[in-house]
């Protein structure tokens, strides 16, 4: 099979969520052309869009604050394992980052103010954060006043082309420089090749891996998978975090499962057993209707309190607000309030169910504070970049790293691009196509391998468990093989099926394998086997990919490279 | 006995003619008929197309569908214990299934006003 069409660009940037849309508004304003591509439609799919509150930078509008104080409570999170140099960039530009978006039109809350004068961002205290620190936009919007505020901006810029629906399967690499990408256009169901001086892998983490996650069905890890295939380095794989209050009962729709995090900055609750009693002092931190405890504690808590036959019903913590009033709870939420109403939900009579749930990775593609992979041409950015946050993201860190490595993405990419003299021909190599039908259900497969995930490779793991899941992980790969599913068409749901196994199953294998060496407890990554953290753990886990085999080898955590100024 | 939604489901792929096909789904309360269809895909047929993103968030906004002849959210609409009419929308181009062509025209492939030089081969 021949692709029928092709395409051409400075810059391709694969995916456009917050960190693929600021990544082409930097490129085009460095006068490269870009062409953003996303298997979803255009600023819709991706985490940004899904984030609805914090984003953590010490604009210090409020309170005093500067970047510096942001980085060392990163690092504190990230227990020895960031890389200094990208967690201060994500600290230090992030602040322009936000003051960019606000001079956009995101809307930021913001403090009254008397005679029409603009008061200051307004900032909430987030958990492991020594100050107020995330500004945010009501009402839960955060994410998709972000979104559109780029989306607009990436309309505006003069040589960004926006094409949606298009799936990128293969990065093609040739002389062993990345020269573009191959693509299935979903619509048609062609394939398509893009020929590009500089590529940018946006394409966000692999929350979809797991049963419970918080993240759009197009987080599976494509851009893990695509750039490992290329020749790229993964990092810290093992490091996945879990949101502790993730929504679990009653079943509710058209909200977040994430929502509760917004409710717990602004009103504290309290997060109680299944007796109704607190419990998070019993685990060292006690919680105390305010939210102090950070995401992998909390986790800790609530999993250990239902495994000892102390959980809520379904299997979770209860989180209640009944202790407040109507007008209270309208006051912090307004529309929201409704919205719950809807479902049945009045908040003052009743507390909810919640439980951890897959929600942002750690690790990720490896790169320099350029966004630079080890792969000539290649870039990646966003949460589809490892590093920033060690083996713990603090609160409110992933919109800030979207925006900050978004941008310098975009910059390094629009250099590159601008110092060659031609774009490289991309030929790809053609996946193989099946003459028979597959003789599995693909759509029930991704549910499989998001339970062996859930049930062996969450946040507390062993050896015998994490055998099991990398057994099951083999076996499936075997089964999903290496040649697609015959064509069948506009919108071939069971190709695009095939096409994430294929990247999902190779993910998995990076995180399981990783967590298997990692013989002691850090961060997200806990060993029931191995419990605490080990000196000789200091160092961060890279997975290359050697003939279809997943390859380990460690590396020792790096320094800051400048002083601080 | 546990409820059963019955669900109705107009499938085609652009150009051809339409078939109904019928699905017996397990119901329970509170769920989304987003759910349902995800639900046939994973036990009774992957071929069937469906478009979202967020899942549960309505935060996407590609699910949009005719349930019972009314333009939905397929994540907002609540799934009942009865037959259900699950049809594409009726003024965008079908593409298959229940996908429809909802892309603004700029940010398709085949857009009309990109047939520019930066398309061709170097």
């Amino acid at each position: 099979m021949r692709p029928t069409m092709q395409l051409q660009t400075e810059v391709l940037i694969i995916g456009a969520g917050g960190a693929g849309m600021y990544a082409a508004i930097e490129a085009a304003r460095r006068g490269a052309n870009v062409l953003l591509v996303d298997r979803s439609l255009i600023g819709r799919g991706g985490a940004t869009v899904m984030a609805q509150m914090t984003v953590a930078a010490a604009v210090g509008e409020e309170t005093p604050d500067h970047w510096e104080h942001h980085l060392a409570d990163t690092l504190k999170a990230g227990r020895d394992l960031c890389d200094p140099n990208l967690s201060r960039l994500l600290c230090e530009d992030g602040v322009e980052c936000i003051r960019e978006m606000d001079g956009w039109g995101v809307g930021w809350a913001r403090a009254p103010q008397a005679e029409g004068k603009r008061g200051p961002m307004r900032q909430v205290m987030a958990p492991g954060h020594d100050r107020p620190r995330c500004v945010y936009v009501d009402f839960l919007n955060t994410g998709p006043a972000v979104s559109r505020t780029l989306r607009t901006q990436v309309i505006r810029a003069p040589g960004v082309r926006r094409v949606g629906d298009l799936l990128v399967v293969d990065l093609i690499v040739r002389g062993g420089q990345c020269v573009g990408a191959l693509a299935l256009h979903l619509t048609t169901g062609e394939m398509v090749t893009i020929a590009a001086r500089a590529t940018i892998v946006a394409t966000g983490g692999l929350t979809r891996l797991y049963r419970r996650n918080s993240a759009s069905l197009n987080m599976g890890g494509d851009g893990y998978a695509l750039s490992l295939r290329a020749g790229a380095e993964l990092i810290d794989m093992e490091f996945v975090q879990f949101f502790p209050i993730g929504h679990l009962a009653p079943r509710l729709i058209g909200m977040d499962p994430i929502m509760w995090d917004p409710f717990r900055y602004k009103l504290g609750g309290r997060l109680l057993n299944g007796a109704k009693e607190e419990f998070t002092q019993r685990y060292g931190t006690a919680d105390e209707g305010k939210y102090v405890i950070t995401r992998d504690l909390a986790t800790y808590a609530i999993t250990k309190e239902v495994e000892a036959g102390r959980g809520s019903p379904h299997g979770g913590a209860y989180l209640s607000f009944e202790h407040l009033s109507v007008e209270q709870l309208r006051a912090a939420f307004g529309p929201v309030i409704d919205r719950l109403a809807k479902n049945g939900i009045d908040l003052t009579r009743q507390p909810i169910e919640v439980a951890p749930i897959a929600h942002y990775h750690m690790g990720g593609v490896r790169v320099d504070t350029e966004m630079r992979t080890n792969v000539p041409g290649l870039f990646a950015t966003g949460e589809a970049v490892g590093g920033a946050n060690g083996a713990n993201r603090l609160s409110g860190n992933a919109i800030t790293e979207a925006l900050a490595f978004g941008r310098r993405a975009g910059h390094s990419a629009a250099l590159r691009a601008q110092g060659m003299k031609s774009t490289p021909m991309a030929a790809a190599t053609m996946l193989p196509t099946r003459t028979k039908p597959l003789e599995f259900n693909p759509a029930a497969m991704l549910v499989q391998l998001q339970a062996v995930m859930a049930d062996d490779v969450g946040p507390f793991r062993t050896q015998a468990g994490l055998q099991r899941a990398l057994a099951s992980i083999r076996s499936m790969r075997e089964a999903v093989g290496a040649a697609m599913p015959a064509p069948g068409g506009a919108y071939d749901a069971v190709r695009i099926d095939w096409l994430d196994l294929r990247s999902m199953l190779l993910v998995a294998e990076s995180v399981a394998a990783a967590a298997i060496a990692r013989t002691e407890s850090r961060g997200a990554h806990q060993r029931e086997d191995h419990p605490g953290m080990d000196d000789r753990w200091r160092v961060n886990q890279v997975v290359t990919l050697e003939d279809e085999r997943i390859v380990l080898t460690e590396r020792k955590v790096p320094s800051m490279e400048r002083a601080a100024a | 006995m546990k409820q059963t939604a019955t669900l109705h489901v107009r499938r085609a792929i652009g150009g051809e003619s339409a078939r109904v096909e019928t699905h017996a789904v397990p119901f329970e309360p509170g769920q989304s008929v987003l759910d349902a269809l995800r639900w046939i895909r994973v036990h009774a047929d992957p071929t069937l197309a469906i478009r979202f993103s967020c899942i549960n968030a309505n935060a996407c906004k590609e699910c949009m569908m005719q349930i019972d002849g009314k333009t939905q959210y397929a994540c907002l609409a609540r799934l009942e214990p009865r037959d259900m009419r699950i049809e594409p929308l009726r003024n965008k181009a079908l593409i298959h299934d229940l996908v429809t062509e909802i892309a603004p025209s700029d940010e398709r492939l085949l857009a009309s006003g990109h047939a520019d030089a930066a398309d061709d081969p170097a």
